[in-house]
């Protein structure tokens, strides 16, 4: 077994060297799962507001970027030990994320949280049964408010708990639900929209200061000259800056 | 794909349907399924190979050596799957990339472990950081087949071992008596005529391995179950051109289907090894082809 590990390390050694060029390519790891921030279009390819905002942030950076698609649960992981250099996934500026890595700026505004739960529902915040995404703010303001909370890995996953009545109402960021709510006549918007967490941002490694200053220089020239807002807008996020 | 597929709004039913099967999207899971026979095809004779290493050491007389491969074998089956699969990889990928950096970067000054971070320098990142998508991939996918065959190699181990045991001590005996070293009784008696105790443990073992490609997407590698969930998953208009409903059912009956061939034509492959292994065994398998012919 030991051979086997140590051959299989100087493959791989070989097998990067042929690959050594120092031109740098920074890379994007998002969720795809999560329109209209993020989701895989009809070609396979990443796209959504965020691959749109992205792809200007590296123009404007003047880096290479390439996308790679992760799954939510291990987002965090993969980024601080390397497998790519950004989070951009329609992840919310916390202190609890912060701990771990750093944010540039956010680039959307703090977006409303809102609750879709069938038609005609009403919604017991105490004792009621509330599905969110794993690993989100929404999960953890649920579990702060004392509900009941079902978790879980996909946001999609989430609205068919509401339609089956495993939950009874989802929380989520209202620009995820609004197109859903839009589409679907059993299920509506319940209750007030609540505000949580600081925005989205670029998640980063804590020892990665350059790559953030330079992303956070394009976010503010993006914010400066209006064009991230147009993208707000087209994108139909909410508030602009 | 096809050229009427350019306004997908007006088609319907078949021709709505050809198109939708045919986008790019959909070419994504036909690649995973090759992903995933690819993988299996390299996997179960790595992990049988892992298997047979783990169970030669464990019954060696050498003491260090029987105790690296009892260890292997009692820590890896007793670690869950899904932990094995979160923490292994990482550790193992951070390990190769450690090497590297030590041998690549002598007079690299900063501590590699930065609070939560693991930095390497540049040349040591493995793939290299500006390496093609498919470079990425692939190293994926073969972190992806050393982590399977690791963790099967563990309980084929175990299976080889049991069957190892399992060989009549007669036999070794005999050979023993016509004067044939232990490396030979080893090779020419005990091998030959373990298989045949070890074949139902390994092919229980194959038909597990068949359905935890799922745990692929741990490691970004992307499998039939990702495609079929995202692309089962409820899809409104704003955001692809063939909304539908909730077809997950209908995607993961496809996958029931795909599955249960898999598992049925491997019986059917199983069936004949056994049939051809069992032939001249002191078993009562053998004794009753015996007596048939």
């Amino acid at each position: 077994m030991k051979k086997l590990l140590i051959g299989t390390a100087a493959l791989a050694m070989l097998a990067g060297a042929a690959f050594a060029e120092s031109h740098s390519v920074v890379r994007l790891g998002t969720e795809g799962a999560y329109p209209p921030y993020n989701y895989i279009d009809d070609d396979g390819e990443v796209a959504g507001f965020e691959r749109e905002l992205g792809d200007e942030l590296c123009k404007r950076a003047e880096l290479t970027c390439e996308w790679v698609t992760n799954e939510w649960d291990s987002i965090i992981p993969n980024l601080v030990s390397g497998n790519y250099d950004a989070i951009i996934a329609g992840m919310s500026i916390t202190d609890e994320r912060d701990e771990v890595i750093d944010f540039t700026q956010n680039y959307t505004q703090p977006d409303p949280s809102a609750f879709l739960a069938m038609e005609g529902m009403d919604l017991d915040m105490e004792g009621g049964i509330f599905a969110a995404q794993a690993g989100t703010i929404q999960a953890s303001y649920i579990a702060e408010m004392g509900a009941t909370l079902v978790e879980f890995a996909t946001p999609d996953e989430t609205i068919a708990a509401v339609r089956n009545g495993e939950a009874d109402a989802v929380l989520a960021d209202k620009a995820y639900l609004a197109p859903i709510a839009e589409e679907s006549a059993d299920l509506a918007f319940v209750g007030e929209d609540i505000l949580i967490g600081g925005g989205i941002g670029l998640g980063l490694r804590e020892s990665d200061g350059e790559l953030r200053e330079k992303f956070d220089a394009a976010i503010q020239s993006m914010k400066d000259d209006g064009s991230l807002n147009a993208l707000i807008e087209k994108w139909e996020l909410g508030a602009t800056f | 794909m096809f050229g009427f597929c350019t306004d997908p709004d007006t088609l319907s039913g078949l021709s709505w349907m050809a198109c939708y099967l045919t986008t790019g999207k959909h070419m994504a899971i036909y690649w995973s399924v090759g992903t995933v026979l690819l993988l299996l095809a390299i996997t179960a004779p790595a992990a049988l190979a892992f298997g047979f290493a783990g169970a030669s050491a464990a019954r060696s007389r050498i003491l260090p050596l029987s105790w690296l491969g009892r260890g292997y074998i009692a820590i890896v089956r007793g670690v869950p799957d899904i932990a094995f699969f979160l923490f292994f990889v990482i550790a193992l990928d951070q390990f190769f990339e450690w090497i590297r950096h030590k041998a690549k970067c002598p007079d690299w000054d900063q501590p590699i472990r930065q609070g939560n971070d693991f930095v390497v320098c540049a040349e040591a990142k493995l793939p290299l950081g500006n390496a093609a998508q498919w470079v990425h991939e692939t190293y994926g996918f073969f972190l992806a087949v050393l982590t399977f065959a690791i963790v099967f190699g563990a309980f084929a181990a175990n299976v080889l071992f049991g069957a190892m045991r399992a060989v009549p001590r007669a036999q070794m005996e005999t050979a023993e008596a016509y004067g044939m070293s232990p490396r030979q009784c080893y090779w020419r008696i005990l091998v030959p005529q373990m298989w045949v105790y070890a074949l139902p443990g390994l092919s229980n073992l194959w038909m597990v391995l068949i359905k935890a490609t799922p745990l692929l997407f741990l490691l970004g590698v992307e499998d039939i179950v990702y495609w079929a969930r995202e692309l089962g998953g409820a899809k409104t208009a704003r955001f692809t051109d063939y909304p539908h409903g909730d077809w997950r059912m209908w995607y993961f009956l496809a996958l029931l289907v795909f599955y249960l061939m898999f598992t049925r034509v491997s019986e059917i492959v199983l069936d004949r090894i056994m049939k051809r292994l069992t032939h001249g065994q002191a078993t009562s398998g053998g004794e009753a082809q015996r007596k048939a012919a």
